[in-house]
């Protein structure tokens, strides 16, 4: 019984055993895949809306409010003072603001692009609240920190608008990586 | 080596003068003979040996791959390196789902039963952090130098299989992804990653992701840095432009000549560690063999060269088979010491042609002194004695 079983096995896939080398490929056959498997389900609107934080340099993705340099202040006083120092380079972890005393990388000499402070507050930040404050209170602390950093005036609104245009000093420093393997050290 | 001390733990004891000290008495019995003594029962999990307790080094943002204490190129998941920028969130699989939407045809969400429906796929690779070299003191080990690089063998779905069934816009050509911790941690990756060998892993070394890599999903991109190889991944979103995120702009960007800053290095360069014999190691005259790994995420190491008199001569290591494509591979050379003070080292080449450089010329070359993808040959000072010292690049 267990003989006719193997011989009948083998027979079956005798045509394509023969044909295979066993190597290590990076990703698998796809020669017989449907077009679709359909697994998985549409995402509606409402759940891609409640998760879709993103915000591109351009601008796209900002949510609606306003803030100023003055308003940020107290904010960022309360709030983000014990980390990074009452003045933003004096704080026991990342220094934001530019210090001239420091060579460290701050917003105002390192960040190429002002939306992404905005972002990376609203996802991230306080550390130990991270997701705890308003878009209000977002763009407030922005403008703070693009104030310290000598980029804002300190009346200056910053919002949706706005905010996308503002230039950062870093911006023309960055250039794409520029490795491409060989003998050249790079 | 040094397995006895293992089993010994300090514990407070009064001498005979009645006066409190510390004293190193053995935390479990052992007995004299083990064929003379029923031994444990089979049991529902395995142990290691208390003789052996390899252990990572741990910071507030990382933890260390003790590299000097492993065989062969598996990474056991238990000392896999970590480095998270939110800490380690705990996920309900139940509850889990990932989101991809943006510019694709239909927008869909995947609970992890229907990730795990797709046909899967299996491969090792390493995941190296991109900030993974420190130097400074000859009192350094491989793990402190370099042990943000660990090695697994990942299951998972190919990202290709799952931008298939969203429908991709031909015209997006980057996608984000986003974590699912208090991070909430993103970065920009361009679409051509997708197609060359992308994966969502739900599964290392044969069972489950560990939280710290990601459970229940990661993104993989082999040979890529760490950080874009997002973990508890909640949502990708197609684009035409990458969105610029904190990590991808004032993080994990390098400093380079002519005073530029290098954006989007995702590629790890060819890198090889002598794990044996290391600080702080003493080695005895006579055969030692140098072993060490190497790795590249340009594809397959073709070569490492050991020097065993200060790089004046190189020698050809063997390497232990298979070699794979963007993974940790084991090197050694039988070495003869002859009991007088020397230099060894390590260059690995890769199949691009790359030749791992020198401190010294990556200095030269980035004008910089260290940063992101700083990947030097690592050279070991053998002293009279037999012991063995990290040569500072900084000194």
């Amino acid at each position: 019984m267990m003989l006719l079983f193997m011989f009948a096995c083998s027979s079956e896939s005798k045509k394509r055993s023969e044909q295979r080398k066993f190597g290590f490929p990076e990703k698998p056959d796809e020669t017989d895949w449907p077009t679709s498997f359909g697994f998985g389900e549409e995402a509606d609107e409402a759940l891609i809306k409640k998760w879709n934080i993103s915000i591109a340099p351009d601008g796209k993705g900002l949510p609606a409010g306003r803030g100023s340099a003055e308003q940020g202040a107290p904010i960022y006083q309360a709030k983000c003072a014990s980390c990074h120092g009452p003045k933003g380079w004096d704080g026991p972890f990342d220094q934001l603001v530019i210090n001239d005393a420091a060579k460290a990388k701050t917003i105002g000499n390192y960040w190429p692009y002002a939306t992404t402070v905005f972002d990376y507050i609203r996802r991230a930040m306080p550390y130990n609240a991270p997701g705890s404050l308003s878009n209000e209170e977002v763009y407030q602390l922005t403008a703070f920190l693009l104030y310290a950093n000598g980029i804002v005036d300190q009346h200056e609104e910053v919002n949706a608008e706005t905010l996308p245009k503002i230039e950062m000093p870093a911006r023309k420093l960055f250039v794409p990586d520029d490795r491409k393997g060989g003998r050249e050290v790079r | 080596m040094l397995g006895g001390a293992a089993a010994l733990g300090l514990v407070l004891v009064q001498d005979s003068f009645g006066k409190v000290v510390q004293e190193a008495k053995p935390l479990f019995d052992v007995p004299k003979d083990p064929t003379k003594i029923l031994g444990v029962p089979p049991g529902s999990l395995g142990t290691r040996s208390p003789f052996e307790q390899p252990q990572k080094i741990p910071s507030i943002t990382s933890s260390r791959t003790p590299l000097q204490q492993l065989f062969g190129t598996i990474t056991p998941s238990d000392l896999h390196f970590e480095r998270n920028h939110g800490g380690v969130p705990l996920i309900d699989p139940e509850k889990y789902e990932l989101v991809i939407h943006g510019m694709v045809k239909k927008p869909m969400r995947f609970t992890l039963q229907d990730l795990k429906r797709f046909p899967s796929f299996t491969r090792i690779c390493f995941i190296e952090c991109s900030g993974n070299f420190r130097t400074g003191k000859a009192e350094l080990t491989p793990q402190e130098i370099c042990g943000l690089t660990s090695q697994s063998e990942w299951t998972g779905v190919m990202l290709s299989t799952i931008f298939r069934e969203v429908g991709v816009d031909p015209k997006a050509t980057w996608f984000l992804a986003e974590g699912n911790d208090a991070a909430v941690m993103t970065r920009s990756i361009p679409i051509e990653k997708a197609y060359e060998d992308a994966m969502l892993v739900y599964a290392q070394n044969g069972e489950a992701l560990r939280p710290e890599q990601g459970y229940p999903l990661r993104l993989l991109l082999p040979g890529w840095e760490g950080n874009t190889q997002i973990k508890w991944i909640r949502r990708i979103e197609l684009a035409d432009q990458p969105f610029m995120t904190r990590e991808e702009t004032s993080k994990y960007s390098e400093n380079i000549a002519g005073g530029k800053i290098r954006q989007f290095s995702f590629l790890m360069d060819a890198r090889s560690m002598i794990t044996f014999p290391s600080y702080p190691l003493q080695i005895q005259k006579g055969w030692v063999e140098i072993r060490g790994i190497a790795w590249s995420g340009r594809g397959k190491i073709t070569a490492v060269e050991v020097s065993t008199d200060e790089g004046k001569s190189w020698q050809t290591a063997a390497l232990q088979e298979p070699v794979l494509s963007k993974a940790h591979t084991a090197f050694r050379l039988l070495w003869h010491w002859n009991g007088k003070p020397t230099v060894i080292m390590s260059r690995a080449i890769d199949e691009s042609g790359y030749y791992q450089p020198s401190y010294k010329e990556l200095v030269l070359a980035r004008e910089s002194k260290g940063g992101y993808h700083f990947n030097p040959i690592t050279a070991w000072e053998i002293k009279n004695d037999g012991s063995v010292w990290l040569v500072n690049d900084r000194s």
